[in-house]
């Protein structure tokens, strides 16, 4: 509740301060973003999604009334320290290239019974989608700090990074957008927000590194699924399927690009 | 059965290397992956007025998705073909009239609403001019993936020949630079003619702020 309350306060300071700074420069108002942001770093409200996360992870649920506690994300069943700078990547028992959250979904289907269909067509925010953005929260924290460590040795993973690099490319919609529209220069702005250079490695680990983030603006905690799924809203695309191989090559693209950045996840976002 | 199965594979085989090396000498875009139009096609679903028809990619849009092509020696040709389709495709104003009132123009410079799956179609569709350019130097929230447009006229003058190019150039950028990053206004009709009249305005003015 303090905390609630603090936040508003400083989102308050925060909106003041940003209209007062028209009179000023863009780069006083970008600044003051960082600013911010660094104020309310100790107190990043991710942390109430991770609590709830871990709970959810180690509490039985779904038709098989189990918990999460053996899923296997990659460093064998059970650990998660370490396992989302690893991902995606690909899995012997699917033989497939996943992302964390579709990873999860395999966990929750496997161990717990649940319908992975259910999953994919919750919106986000809400039902089954709530309790993923939570686990993964959860299991983000628990990678804060390592370094993006993605390979493309398997030759599934290779094919599906070459997918998603083309899949970045991929111009439609009414405005002709594709990803590399806004994300593949050094140093470009919309509005006064940056773009990070995302075909770069330093542009790559500010892209991956920081999502998943709580978004301030909307006062939620948005997982890369959610931020691929917005990016696409805003290029005027159709809406992707959530966990499809498209957006799990574009995150195999932006990781495996950001590899030896740091994990900082999860971020905190305007 | 089997040797003649092994026959006509050959036979398409070598049909398929020869169209391929004919097209390659002509256009050499990269290759057609039925693996990648799979994951696309699967990729995505249809959601409000955003049907799946938006990645069905026209020419232009085939021809800049591949940026290496593209920005490349060999891809000359086809760059001055797609900036000639586009050309051709703009059409000048019906009432004769270029310039109408920078006040409207200034109004959908900074709206970068509509079109989303978000939006419904009758959302009045922004210009989201401010997203990428500088235009009014008062608005200090504008974006940089586009030059700035501050002064435009001023520094440009008003002469019928650059009227028609920034006429032409907001209706259909791709005119004059085949993957311009600017969206076709009139091309999707994101916008319409009085629209982009209003916009003109909001340039080439001298009364409009832009040019002070």
């Amino acid at each position: 509740m303090q905390r609630k309350f603090t936040l508003g306060l400083t989102l308050g300071i925060l909106a003041a301060s940003i209209s007062l700074s028209s009179l000023v420069f863009a780069q006083t108002a970008t600044d003051e973003i960082a600013k911010y942001r660094e104020m309310i770093a100790d107190g990043n409200p991710s942390e109430l999604y991770e609590v709830a996360g871990e709970d959810l992870w180690k509490t039985p649920a779904g038709p098989k009334n189990a918990t999460l506690e053996k899923c296997d994300l990659g460093l064998g069943p059970g650990v998660v320290k370490g396992a989302a700078a690893q991902l995606p990547r690909y899995f012997k028992d699917t033989n497939k290239v996943q992302d964390l959250e579709s990873r999860l979904m395999t966990c929750m289907q496997k161990l717990q019974g649940r319908n992975p269909q259910e999953m994919v067509d919750a919106p986000f925010q809400k039902g089954p989608k709530k309790d993923m953005e939570a686990i993964v929260a959860y299991v983000v924290t628990l990678s804060k700090g390592d370094k993006i460590k993605v390979s493309t040795n398997h030759p599934k993973e290779k094919e599906m990074y070459e997918l998603g690099k083309r899949a970045f490319y991929f111009q439609g919609g009414p405005m002709d957008f594709s990803c590399a529209s806004c994300h593949g220069e050094d140093g470009k702005r919309i509005r006064l927000q940056d773009l990070p250079n995302l075909t770069t490695q330093k542009g790559a680990a500010l892209g991956w590194g920081y999502w998943p983030a709580y978004r301030v603006s909307s006062g939620q905690f948005w997982t890369m699924q959610q931020r691929l799924n917005d990016c696409y809203r805003q290029q005027r695309f159709p809406f992707p399927i959530y966990a499809s191989d498209l957006t799990i090559a574009l995150s195999m693209y932006m990781a495996k690009n950001a590899n030896g950045g740091t994990v900082e996840t999860p971020g905190l976002k305007r | 059965m089997k040797i003649m199965n092994i026959k006509s594979l050959l036979v398409i085989g070598v049909f398929a290397l020869v169209s391929v090396a004919t097209q390659s000498s002509v256009i050499a875009q990269q290759a057609n992956d039925p693996k990648f139009n799979k994951m696309m096609k699967d990729g995505f679903r249809a959601e409000g007025i955003a049907g799946l028809d938006r990645i069905q990619q026209d020419e232009t849009q085939k021809f800049c998705s591949d940026p290496v092509f593209a920005g490349s020696v060999k891809g000359q040709a086809m760059r001055e073909k797609i900036q000639k389709i586009n050309m051709d495709s703009i059409k000048q104003p019906s009432d004769g009239k270029y310039i109408g009132d920078w006040k409207k123009g200034e109004a959908i410079a900074q709206s970068g609403r509509g079109a989303t799956w978000t939006d419904k179609a009758d959302t009045p569709i922004g210009g989201g001019c401010y997203n990428c350019h500088q235009i009014d130097k008062k608005e200090i929230s504008y974006g940089t993936i586009g030059p700035t447009l501050w002064n435009y006229g001023k520094l440009r003058g008003n002469s019928q020949e650059l009227i028609v190019y920034t006429w032409n150039r907001i209706n259909n950028s791709k005119a004059y630079n085949a993957c311009s990053n600017m969206p076709r206004f009139a091309h999707f009709k994101l916008l319409n003619e009085q629209q982009i009249q209003d916009l003109m305005a909001l340039l080439l003015d001298p009364a409009s702020p832009v040019n002070q």
